[in-house]
């Protein structure tokens, strides 16, 4: 197996409020292969989007702090580099989109020039030449017309179609990874399977990786390579996604398999996970699940569970792991 | 709480246990001519000195205080209330009423405010009374419009929504659930605008058409002052310096209420 | 259809907003089509879901329901009267026996009002119980909706996203409705969070018998929740049947490639390698002939130039499409998938 392209150690980011340091993301761990798209699942709270804020280093507040963590691009060590050799990775060689694209892109600009100018940025060349790669590009995420579509401006555009542009504005630096918070949670269906469709095919031609942020199982499902489920911000369960779905250990990646209402089909009550996320100033001590959890044993309330392995890259953070398998029932009843 | 509204906070109670109990705190009556220490500079008997007719400015200044706290709250009550009012109603009903509502307030900011509000007091003619009810002809179109474009914008939102889909009526609907969350923006307006009307109160008073001599008033006081303040600088700097500092309370307060309340645009 | 038993029948129902600006002298005012001829019956005790793509009108139906929205024309009747006529009357018995659930829990909440007042608010207009009475009744709504009474002293910023969805709800059950519209009330929740609203739901229709008009985007949670299903597109109504017919056998194009949108977790429920093309048109201009024939790629000439196709109804399954029962395939994810997970509960 090939070193993984990124890999992320310890990632830790506190949050300030006086005297108070609560951990959001408390030693997330991930390692993500070339052409790898990894889904970071989980709900609001759970660091999912603070953890890759955090590694881009685009911490939204002065209260958030980066308080620990290794990150390594291609076996280089970034963490550690100064603000200034940064700039050189986040937007060239890692790239991001958003759930909004229309507050990511300057309203008053055409579409092509914002990605012309992106071009121009990161590879140099003639104006002319940018013109050419931004049309090309806009092509690549499948706008209609990209020439014509070239000179309008982002609210000409409907949200399908910025998702699209802020994609090729990404991909204008030719990043070896993307980065993507929700960015189909604002779509309508339909559109999402376009969108899931149109980042599976740039994986497939450009052989980028892909980190996707969601909070749907469904999308990770269609879409990724390998899951990544936190919650109170840890990681609890991180694996292949076949293994993981398969045979979810964590009893909260088992609980959110089994409270989609689209995979339990039919009608009737849907089973749920008692209680809500718990915030961010009143994390339980422990594991952080275990006040919501039907496994929770006696060490679960004191003792923080390590990420023990199951399988080959199966690891799950658990004192009383799921043992029985839960999807593909279909195939032997 | 935020430190600039507990300075502001006990810079204006101050103010006012001065007013209230200005005949304990003033040393002298603040009418009473002295003929005997005429210009005296602050002394341990004056500590703030006296004016050319050898009237105690010190006991001036605090019975000022009764009149010119008057002029800073009153002047902004009515405004308030008629504002309020107003923008409620135009924001909430739209249609005709917003209209008609906004074309006044166009006509009315077409004048510029002293201008209007001296025309108004000089029909109406000099004192007091007469400046109240200028404030509150011309001052109200701030506090409308705020208002409305708070009422404008919670209408639309999704509890204003509710209310109807409860069943709640107009007026417990604007008065109960939008009006509240409308206030903040004006309430806070109104603080730094008690600091305007107390100087437009004082400007009024020194052009003659406020309060009337001998009344102790800090503007009066300051245009009497105006003439000696190289022989006599006490007399216009000690009111000066009221006006200053009671419109520094107004203003903390404003702010602090501000950061407290979390304006939103 | 037994027309005695519907609660709610809305007849051809037309809904357009002017559109501010448009122009010198608003010459080319232009509109937002926003329902286009809509008719639905909803029975007593019912839950209907209202699915569709944002402009479909789902939510501009859901309002007008409840006589929210001015209509530019046809009709809504509600327990036989119609309450689009405009009379004062009939206006009030609505709001007595109707109420509505919004999308944004926090936002639907009064900020300045804790939880607890918000229902006693209701208690109060409404008289539903003597003044002594109302915070025992208070207590008892926030306990039905699975909140703990000390919570009816928070104000929403206190309270949880989930949470506030609850006492939204407590405080629609207030009124003790016959009818609540909820308009995507559980798509701002967390996944957990979802399930347990909808749980809610099903159990205050079967202690209640409430009848319940489901607005949501996601296919998956009315499937779970709801009776009937009307797929709207639009501002029309394109399909409406039987929540398993629609599901398993769609007879109309749109509402099989919606269905076949859904990502789902199973893995070999793949997603269409060519997904439906294209995005709804604006509200403010309609394609001519049927709507969706632009994206349907079963549209023939007709489709373009005839007017469009009216709802046809057979079995109890109303369809608005040229294409016969049974001409579209059958979803992949059409049949429900057992799942079984962890330990029983």
């Amino acid at each position: 197996m090939s070193a993984p392209l990124l890999r992320v150690e310890g990632l830790t980011v506190e949050s300030r409020a006086g005297e108070a340091a609560t951990r959001i993301v408390d030693g997330v761990s991930f390692a993500l292969r070339r052409g790898e798209i990894l889904g970071l699942v989980g709900e609001s709270g759970s660091g999912k989007t603070m953890a890759c804020r955090a590694l881009m280093r685009l911490l939204p507040s002065s209260r958030l702090a980066l308080a620990g963590g290794s990150v390594e691009l291609a076996g280089e060590e970034i963490m550690g580099l100064p603000e200034a050799a940064f700039r050189s990775i986040r937007g060239r060689r890692i790239g991001m989109i958003f759930q909004n694209p229309a507050s990511h892109l300057d309203p008053v600009m055409r579409i092509g020039e914002q990605i012309a100018e992106s071009v121009r940025f990161h590879q140099g060349g003639r104006r002319r030449q940018a013109n050419e790669k931004a049309v090309e590009l806009l092509r690549q995420v499948g706008i209609p017309d990209p020439a014509q579509r070239a000179a309008a401006f982002p609210h000409e555009f409907s949200g399908g179609m910025r998702q699209r542009a802020m994609i090729a504005l990404a991909l204008a630096s030719d990043p070896e990874i993307l980065i993507a918070d929700e960015p189909t949670t604002a779509l309508d269906v339909t559109v999402q399977a376009q969108i899931l469709r149109l980042l599976k095919e740039i994986r497939d031609s450009r052989g980028l990786s892909i980190i996707f942020i969601t909070h749907d199982l469904g999308v990770v499902a269609q879409l990724c390579d390998s899951i990544c489920v936190l919650y109170g911000g840890r990681v609890c369960e991180i694996g292949p996604k076949r293994e993981v779905l398969a045979h979810p250990r964590h009893p909260y990646t088992a609980g959110l398999m089994a409270c989609q209402p689209g995979t339990a089909g039919g009608s009737g009550r849907l089973r749920t996970i008692p209680g809500y996320p718990p915030a961010s100033d009143a994390l339980p001590s422990g594991c952080r699940f275990h006040p919501r959890c039907s496994h929770a044993v006696s060490p679960c309330a004191e003792v923080q569970p390590p990420l023990d392995p199951f399988a080959p890259d199966h690891l799950a953070a658990c004192h009383n792991p799921v043992r029985q398998a839960s999807l593909r029932t279909r195939e032997t009843a | 709480m935020p430190h600039a509204l507990l300075i502001g906070a006990v810079l204006l109670a101050a103010f006012v246990f001065v007013a209230v109990a200005a005949p304990l705190v003033a040393p002298y009556d603040p009418i009473f001519q002295d003929a005997t220490a005429r210009l005296a500079a602050p002394s341990a008997a004056h500590p703030f000195g006296t004016d050319n007719y050898g009237r105690d400015i010190l006991s001036r200044v605090v019975w000022g205080t009764r009149v010119d706290l008057q002029i800073a709250v009153l002047g902004v009550i009515f405004p308030f209330l008629i504002g309020t009012a107003a923008g409620t109603l135009s924001g909430y009903f739209g249609g005709l009423t917003d209209s008609l509502f906004m074309r006044v307030v166009d006509i009315i900011l077409a004048f510029p405010f002293l201008v209007l509000m001296l025309a108004i007091i000089a029909i109406l003619g000099p004192g007091l009374a007469s400046f109240y009810i200028a404030m509150a002809l011309v001052g109200w179109v701030s506090y409308a419009r705020l208002i409305r474009a708070q009422i404008l914008v919670l209408r639309q939102s999704d509890f204003a929504m509710a209310a109807r889909s409860l069943g709640f009526g107009h007026a417990r609907i604007m008065f109960r659930h939008l009006l509240p969350n409308a206030m903040v923006g004006s309430i806070v307006f109104s603080m730094s605008d008690a600091v305007l009307v107390l100087l437009n109160g004082a400007a009024i008073s020194y052009l003659g058409l406020g309060v009337q001599p001998p009344t102790a008033e800090w503007g009066i006081m300051v245009a009497e002052g105006q003439a000696f303040v190289t022989s006599a600088w006490w007399i216009a700097t000690f009111p000066g310096l009221a006006i200053v500092l009671l419109a520094f309370g107004f203003s903390l307060v404003a702010d602090g209420l501000g950061e407290k309340l979390g304006v939103r645009q | 259809m037994n027309r005695a038993a519907s609660l709610l029948e809305v007849d051809d129902l037309v809904l357009h907003f002017p559109v501010s600006g448009g122009g010198a002298l608003g010459l080319w005012r232009r509109s937002v089509k926003a329902l286009n001829g809509v008719s639905l019956a909803i029975r007593r005790g019912e839950t209907i879901g209202l699915v569709g793509e944002s402009g479909s009108g789902k939510s501009t139906l859901g309002r007008a329901i409840l006589g929210l929205e001015p209509v530019t024309s046809g009709h809504v009747a509600f327990a036989g009267i119609d309450v689009t006529a405009g009379r004062r009357a009939d206006l009030a018995r609505l709001r007595r026996e109707t109420a509505m659930v919004f999308q944004d829990p926090s936002n639907a909440l009064n900020p300045r009002l804790t939880a607890g007042e918000a229902i006693a608010e209701v208690l109060r207009v409404h008289r539903k119980v003597l003044p002594a009475e109302i915070p025992a009744r208070v207590s008892e709504l926030l306990s039905l909706v699975g909140l703990d009474p000390t919570l009816g002293n928070r104000r929403p910023q206190a309270l949880s996203g989930g949470q506030c969805q609850r006492v939204g709800i407590a405080r629609a059950l207030a009124i003790e409705p016959t009818m609540i519209v909820a308009d995507e009330c559980v798509a701002a929740l967390d996944v957990s969070i979802q399930g347990q609203i909808i749980n809610l739901f099903i159990d205050l229709r079967e202690r209640m018998n409430l009848t319940l008009v489901f607005i949501a985007h996601d296919l998956a949670v009315v499937r779970r929740l709801c009776d009937r299903v009307a797929v709207m597109y639009l501002g029309r109504i394109v399909e409406e049947g039987p929540t398993e017919a629609v599901f398993s056998a769609p007879r109309h194009p749109y509402t099989a490639a919606l269905i076949r949108s859904i990502p789902e977790i199973d893995p070999d429920i793949v997603l269409p390698d060519a997904p439906m093309q294209g995005e709804p048109p604006s509200p403010l201009s309609l394609p001519a002939g049927c709507p969706f024939h632009p994206r349907c790629p079963h549209a023939e000439a007709r489709c373009h130039a005839d007017p469009p196709p009216s709802l046809r109804r057979r079995d109890d399954h109303g369809w608005a499409c040229i294409l016969e029962p049974g001409a579209l395939p059958t979803p992949l994810n059409a049949s429900p998938i057992p799942i079984a997970t962890g330990e029983s509960a």
